[in-house]
């Protein structure tokens, strides 16, 4: 029973989120950049605003709300270059061995030694800031550990009587990567991604930070809990608020992922039948 | 030349590492005629399944080919390309394995990966495909192969999953079935109906079989023609009857009074099993001369000089040894 109610509460806390961040235009109360109101800045929760104001009077929820759009794009679009990346690297490397393998290797042992932020901002840097830059920054930075994984599995996976024998029924290299290998390490996989959308939610909040993410006033989460930073001892709902989001997303980002895997796995279905 | 399906010729297969290299299949020929069953027999590390490993090119370093020729139906194996290698494979050279508990993919159902073959080597559509795979179990005797085509290899029995790699490995009609060691991980009741499958399965499609097996009763019962191989050679061939009637090389006569006899006791009087002495010397240092000579009983100081010619024996087949005669 478990793993279908982490499927059932991750799945329903994903499509809540990301329906919101679909229709922030039409349910949120009020506009998130341009209803600025000093005389009500940094009023706490009540009725009329639920998550309170900032400093600049604007209301939290309605910033969480379009918020929401940017950061799930960040963390579901850069973890999906990331995951593509990571197992195109990994399960090839992994596959063939020789000096494909050692490159690969190479490159992520590299990707891991540089921190993975600084080369963002690298990247960043370059392209300037904005949505598309902030995708193919983080979309470009943080694939090693899934390379990783994918290469360890495949390694082990080519090794597998299933592998063996489709190389003896004709299959070809593409084929057996693609129908053996990749779903038989879809899980470890699956976790990795969407505890990745959680890290690429944070960083595009540190990008931000400095400068180089989503560009005030247009709202991020990230940017949100920098800007209420200050305010943290007056004002302590403008940092809540962000922050719940960032974690109610992760969690139910990491619960559907988890679910996923367990629902994948046809061991685990036939245990629930 | 002849209407052999597939000739080895003078196969010698070696490790390559470096500098140094080891010798592990030394001049092994046999042939394979369409619609026959040729068994090949000897202990674990002999060369049995290397030796059909180089037959389809999925041979792995250090392990290579370096000698002689295979003949597959009038074209040389080692000088096809890799693309061509693999149309064959599968389409015309297919093979069952030892362990059917793992040669199945745990994450697709069986039917999927029967009907993958009809797609990959047919062009088949999926829909097709898997009607045709329906067939293919129900022609391995699964009962209820509409239900079952839906199961996952863990919802089956090690003879169920058996049943349905050699679905997969006929589904194309391949001339040739290489079957190495298909029975050794069943119980011997599953065996029997597995091997008696095989031999009805192939009979109706006169498909050539090579079996693998260091099960001499298996191959008594599936094979027209047995070559007994021992350190990576070839050292007798007979037809099956001949050879479990008169075998001529130590080494098989060895194997064969090493197998405990149903009613010997009450003809014979108790008496002790016998074996053959000593290990198989390890591949670095195979002895010079006969490979088996250190253990024989029948040796002579040539055995230890020279490697002996095959020579030819009454009916068909011939033996390698100097001393067969005694």
């Amino acid at each position: 029973m478990r793993p279908r109610l982490n499927l059932l509460i991750g799945g329903v806390l994903c499509i809540v989120i990301i329906s919101t961040a679909l229709l922030a235009p039409l349910i949120a109360p009020t506009d998130p950049v341009l209803d600025a109101d000093l005389m009500n800045a940094e009023l706490p929760p009540d009725a009329q605003f639920w998550f309170g104001t900032d400093a600049q009077g604007r209301d939290v929820l309605s910033r969480i709300l379009y918020g929401a759009r940017i950061s799930l794009a960040v963390g579901i679009g850069s973890q999906v270059i990331n995951t593509l990346i990571g197992l195109a690297l990994g399960i090839s490397a992994g596959y063939f061995g020789g000096w494909w393998d050692d490159f690969v290797t190479g490159l992520t042992n590299l990707m891991l030694a540089i921190p993975s932020l600084i080369f963002a901002l690298a990247i960043m840097a370059i392209l300037g800031p904005g949505l598309a830059s902030l995708l193919i920054a983080l979309g470009l930075t943080n694939w090693s550990w899934t390379c990783r994984i994918a290469r360890s599995s495949a390694l082990s996976l080519k090794k597998q009587g299933y592998v063996q024998a489709a190389k003896t029924l004709g299959y070809g290299d593409i084929r057996i990567m693609i129908t053996q290998i990749l779903p038989n390490m879809i899980g470890p996989i699956l976790v990795i991604g969407t505890l990745g959308m959680g890290d690429a939610i944070l960083a595009e909040a540190a990008l931000s930070y400095l400068g180089l993410g989503i560009k005030p006033p247009f709202p991020s989460w990230g940017n949100m809990l920098t800007d209420a930073r200050e305010l943290i001892v007056i004002a302590p709902w403008a940092a809540i608020f962000p922050g719940l989001a960032i974690f109610v997303t992760v969690l139910g980002l990491n619960l559907f992922g988890d679910g996923l895997r367990d629902w994948l796995d046809p061991h685990m279905r036939a245990r629930q039948l | 030349m002849t209407d052999n399906l597939l000739e080895v010729r003078d196969l010698r297969l070696d490790i390559v590492s470096g500098r140094v290299g080891h010798n592990v299949v030394d001049n092994v020929s046999f042939s394979i005629g369409r619609g026959e069953a040729y068994g090949l027999v000897g202990e674990s590390g002999c060369g049995k399944s290397i030796t059909a490993l180089s037959i389809i090119g999925l041979l792995k370093k250090p392990l290579a080919v370096t000698g002689g020729e295979l003949i597959f139906d009038g074209r040389d194996l080692r000088a096809l390309s890799k693309r061509e290698l693999r149309r064959l494979r599968g389409e015309r050279i297919a093979m069952i394995f030892q362990e059917p508990m793992t040669a199945l993919n745990p994450l697709s159902p069986v039917g999927r990966q029967i009907a993958e073959m009809f797609v990959l080597h047919k062009g088949a559509t999926w829909k097709e495909a898997e009607k045709l795979a329906i067939e293919a179990l129900g022609n391995v005797q699964v009962p209820a192969p509409e239900e079952r085509v839906k199961a996952y290899p863990h919802q089956m029995s090690g003879g169920m999953r058996q049943r349905v790699m050699i679905a997969i490995a006929l589904a194309c009609n391949p001339d040739l079935l290489i079957a190495d060691e298909p029975t050794t991980a069943l119980d011997v009741t599953v065996q029997a109906e597995i091997l008696k499958l095989v031999k009805e399965l192939c009979a109706a499609r006169g498909t050539s079989v090579l079996m693998i097996s260091h099960d001499l009763g298996v191959i008594a019962n599936m094979c027209n023609r047995v070559g007994i191989m021992y350190a990576g050679r070839l050292v007798e061939e007979r037809p099956v009857a001949d050879l479990f009637l008169h075998p001529a090389h130590p080494y098989t006569d060895g194997l064969l009074k090493s197998l405990p006899q149903l009613g010997s006791r009450r003809l014979e009087g108790r008496k002790r099993l016998q074996e053959i002495e000593g290990t198989v010397p390890s591949i670095a240092n195979f002895p010079p001369g006969c490979r088996f000579q250190p253990r024989c009983h029948r040796a002579t100081p040539v055995c230890s000089v020279e490697i002996p010619p095959p020579s030819a024996l009454s009916h068909d087949g011939f033996v390698k040894c100097f001393n067969h005669e005694r």
